[in-house]
Order: C-alpha cells, then structure tokens, then sequence
C-alpha cells in the first residue's frame, strides 16, 4: 500500500508552498508521485529518485576519470583543504536548510573563511539598498489578502516562481480580496513581453537598464511636476496612468527581482524602488519584497546575520567579521585570484558565475557538496553528494518574506548517504582536532 | 565576409531552464533549454538566418555557441535572451563595480551565423573553458 503524505514544503523557490502532497512506497524509501508542485518542483521530487544518481563521494583524477571515495575520506580531504588554506571561500548554502548552515559558520569561524551565499548572483544588491534606506515589507498572507495593486518590477514570476500569483499574488481571494484577480490590477515593468506582462493591465515595457530612470520619473508623476515626454521609452501620459492607479489602491505590493538587481545601476535602482514605495505611502498604504530565488537564500541571509552580523560577503580571514561588497564578495574575491580554496554547497557558482570566476574555482582545491551532477561539481577535486534538502531531510527555511517553515522529510535517502548537516559536523569535528581549536 | 549584427544581452530564468537544471546539469535537456538565444524576429532577418540555427554570440568578455531561437516573449527587436546558465556566463560582464553583483543584464554583444559548430553541454562547456579534462 502506497501512503500520501499532505503538507509538504516544496524546496525549489522562495515560495515554499506548503501544500504539496507526495504519494511514497509502503516502505517509505521510494517517493511516486507529486501533486499541487509546478512543473519545476515536481521535477525536483522526482529527480532525487533517478536511477543514474550518484551516491557516494568521488575523487577528480588527473586523467579526468572520477575515483569513488568513502565519507570517511571526504571529510579529511575537506578539513585539510580548509586547515591548510590561509583564505578560503565557503560558498553557497541556498539550498540547505538554515541547521546546516549553522555549522557552516562555525567551521567558517575555525578556518577563518570568507563566507557569502547566492544573494551575490541574485539580491546581494537589494541587501547593500536596504542597508541604505531600509526596506517596508509584509508578509505574503497580508497580500493575499490586502493587495489591490500589484507591480512586478524586472521579475518574472510565471517562469521563476510560478505559483506565486496563484497563492498569493493575484489570484487568490483573500479577506479585502474577494474577487481573486478582479480585486486587483497588475502592473509590469520589463523589457520584454514575458508571460507575466501579457497578464498586466498595464505594461511599461520599459528600455532595457532604464530603470532608475523610470522608478524617478514615477515619483516625479506622483507629485504632479513636470516629465519629459518620454522616459526610458515609456511615455509620459503612461506614467501618469500608472501613478493614478498606484496611488488610487488601497494597499500594494511592489514585487522586484533580476531586472532590477543585475542590470548596471544595481542598488541604485533598488534604492529607487524603495523610495518610491516610502512616497506612496504619503497616499495609501504600500509595501516592497525581493523575489527570492533559491527556497532558502532568505534563510541563509539570517543564519549569517544572526551569527556575523551581516547578510553576506562576510570575510573572516582576519579572526573577526567584516563586509564590504566588491571587496569580500565572492565574485571579486575569485576575480582577484585571493582565494586558496573553494568550498561549494547547496548552490552551482560553475554554472551562474561569471566564467572568470569559475577558472579560477577550477584551479584551486576545491570540494563540492551537492546531490546533483553540476558544472561546479565538474571542475572541483572532489564531488560529496548528499541526501535531498526538503525530500529526504527537512530542517528549517525562510521563505522570502522572511518567514520561517519546517520543511518535511518524505522519503528515505539511499542507504549510507549523508545529509549537508552531518557531513559538516563531521569535517567541523575533524577541523577542530587539526586546528587545536576548542 | 561573415555577417553579423549586434544586440544587447540579458540572461535570465526560464520554466523549461528551470525544469531542467533540476532534472539533472549534465543531460541534453538543459543544453536544449539553455544553450540558446532567443531572438526577435526583426533581429532574424537583419541575420539572414533561419530559426533554429547555431549562431557564435561574441562579447568583450568571450564568445560561445548557442542555437538561436525565435523568443516566445517578445517582440523586443534589439534585445538577446540567453537563460541563465553556463552559456550566458562565458560572455556575460564580470565587473561587479563595488557591489559584488557581476553585470548579468545588458552586456553588447555581437551574432554570427556558426552553422557547423557544436553547442557544447553544460558541463563540458565549462570544463573546456576552464581546462579541466573529462572523462
């Protein structure tokens, strides 16, 4: 008899929809079936189970061939990689539960590491903004339930978040919103006519990396002074229409992601986005959210600033926190070649930084932790794959309104596989020794 | 002489890119899902290309092999969408101007008809780049 197992936590995006429910053998080691996940989720279920899946940890040769290893042996390779660095770089943690990264820190702390996550490739810019002007937020249940204006700012939810709209932002009927969608009207902003612009009332297709220029010109409207005629390629009468409708809801959201954050005015535009949110506030009630990516990049940004004071880019090579963007990032850290070793987990820099970045990965002592096959675990010397976060152990993650839920484990990893977790106590433990540290 | 035309690069998230890095990096559906340039339809002709056809995308920074495609988001004649992976990395702008954030979004890139030469898989790519032999 097979069994379903009901409100589980979905570990692919920020969402974290908990309402996924997984049909698994009477023995509970093999997991059949998925339901209410997107196409990406599913998938993510689904792959754990795959045949092909490779479950111990394996050594890169010199002849390119991989030489399978016990745990045992990973460990020390991992613990003497980072005793004998004197500035290595702990890289990733977005897709590990906020446990594991605990002891990430602390094995962090012991090899004075430099120790950043995937908010250097998706909203390191949002954090350095907030750190300027801060930042009005909410909780995903409140827009639910409040929102009648919703703008998607340089994001793209039907293709990255899919269930997004259908849960929290447009469709559902929350308390204020009853009608579902016709409750609310949509605006985005995006350069190109993606799938979530051709469900807006309102477009601005606005020119590409032009937007600072239009957030400025949208608080410019709200005031009533004077426009160009047209700005970033949108026209002023536009921006007029879409000021009245911001300012005419009852309470909105201003939703923003990679267009925003990866384009050349970077924080800048983000700082805009957050003023422009602070001036429609003088009107009507408004808040601003990040779409978050990896399903825990948000918990990792709290794991870190818990524990060091800062959200990322951390450097701990001189026996205490600092952070300073551009100079302890790790994009520029391994751009500068100042890095001796990479560790790598829960994330895939090989293949989403820039490739500078990743030869220089390909030329140090490196490990990589991840269940998957990826181009990072392809130039590293050693590969230790691991049990699925959120499939096959749970722990805890932050979705991306900051809310922390319990992930669920459905299924049982393939006999003698570690998790991110004890795989890190172990080579923390072995750190230790070799350190001599307390 | 080998035409070319020019467009600005952006990379980004796709649902077919983002089931297949979770199917599995090393398969050829990411390469199908990733390993592409989605071009405006305008931009095809000023190629002279037919869709579906490998193209050389060329910025300051490197240049890869990619299969261009008509978008499915646009129109946005002027503009080039890679998904974000390996091969919008091996040509996107590294500087990160103070912010640690590399310029993934709007890098100057030019476009080539390569119809004899492969689009490598995700993984391969990157260890050929890189220098790190295969098995």
């Amino acid at each position: 008899m097979t069994k379903k197992i009901t409100d589980v936590i979905c570990p692919f995006c920020g969402t974290l929809c908990d309402d996924i429910e997984v049909v698994v053998s009477d023995d509970g080691k093999k997991l059949l079936e998925v339901y209410n996940a997107c196409v990406i989720g599913t998938e993510k279920f689904l792959h754990s189970q795959s045949a092909d899946r490779v479950t111990r940890p394996r050594l890169h040769q010199e002849d390119g061939s991989w030489k399978e290893v016990s745990y045992d042996e990973a460990v020390e390779y991992t613990a003497q990689m980072l005793a004998k660095a004197k500035k290595p770089l702990m890289y990733g943690w977005s897709s590990t539960n906020c446990e594991a990264q605990s002891v990430g820190n602390e094995i962090a702390e012991i090899s004075r590491a430099c120790c950043d996550n995937t908010a250097a490739v998706c909203h390191g810019t949002t954090l350095i903004a907030v750190q300027d002007i801060g930042l009005p937020s909410c909780t995903l249940g409140e827009i639910k339930n409040r929102a009648d204006r919703v703008i998607f700012w340089g994001c793209n939810p039907t293709h990255a978040h899919p269930r997004h709209m259908s849960r929290y932002s447009i469709f559902p009927r929350g308390f204020f919103t009853g009608k579902g969608q016709m409750s609310r009207q949509l605006v985005v902003v995006d350069p190109r006519v993606t799938d979530t612009a051709r469900m807006a009332d309102i477009h601005l297709q606005v020119e590409q990396g032009r937007d600072y220029e239009l957030l400025d010109a949208l608080r410019v409207a709200l005031k009533g002074e004077w426009l160009p005629e047209v700005v970033a390629g949108v026209t002023a009468e536009k921006i007029r229409e879409v000021a009245d409708i911001l300012k005419s809801g009852r309470f909105g959201i201003i939703f923003f992601g990679m267009g925003v954050t990866q384009s050349l005015s970077k924080n800048h535009n983000i700082d805009g986005a957050i003023a422009l949110t602070k001036d429609l506030n003088e009107y009507t009630k408004y808040s601003i959210m990040p779409m978050r990516g990896h399903y825990n990049v948000t918990g990792s940004g709290e794991v870190f600033a818990w524990q060091f004071g800062f959200p990322y880019a951390v450097d701990l090579s001189r026996g205490f926190a600092r952070y300073n963007p551009g100079d302890t990032s790790s994009i520029d850290l391994l751009n500068r070649g100042e890095i001796d070793a990479m560790f790598t987990i829960g994330s895939d820099p090989g293949a989403h930084f820039p490739i500078s970045a990743v030869k220089h990965i390909a030329a140090v002592p490196s490990v990589c932790i991840d269940p998957h096959l990826t181009p990072t675990s392809g130039v590293s010397k050693l590969h230790v794959p691991v049990a699925f976060n959120g499939v096959e152990t749970g722990g805890n993650c932050y979705r991306m309104d900051n809310v922390p839920i319990d992930c669920r484990k459905v299924v049982e990893p393939p006999e003698g596989m570690l998790t991110d977790e004890q795989f890190l106590i172990k080579v923390r433990d072995r750190l230790r020794q070799l350190k001599g540290a307390a | 002489m080998t035409k070319n035309i020019s467009l600005n690069l952006i990379s980004g998230r796709t649902i077919q890119q983002g089931v297949a890095i979770e199917g599995g990096k090393e398969k050829p559906l990411y390469r199908t899902a990733a390993g592409i340039i989605e071009m405006d339809d305008s931009d095809f002709k000023k190629l002279g290309a037919w869709k579906s056809t490998n193209v050389r995308v060329t910025s300051e920074y490197g240049t890869v092999v990619v299969k261009a495609i008509e978008t499915s988001q646009g129109p946005h004649p002027g503009l080039g969408f890679i998904p974000m992976g390996p091969w919008a990395n091996a040509i996107i702008n590294p500087n990160t101007y103070s912010t640690g954030m590399p310029t993934f979004k709007g890098v100057p890139v030019t476009v080539e008809i390569a119809t004899n030469e492969p689009v490598l898989l995700g993984i391969e790519l990157v260890q050929k780049l890189c220098g790190v032999k295969s098995e």
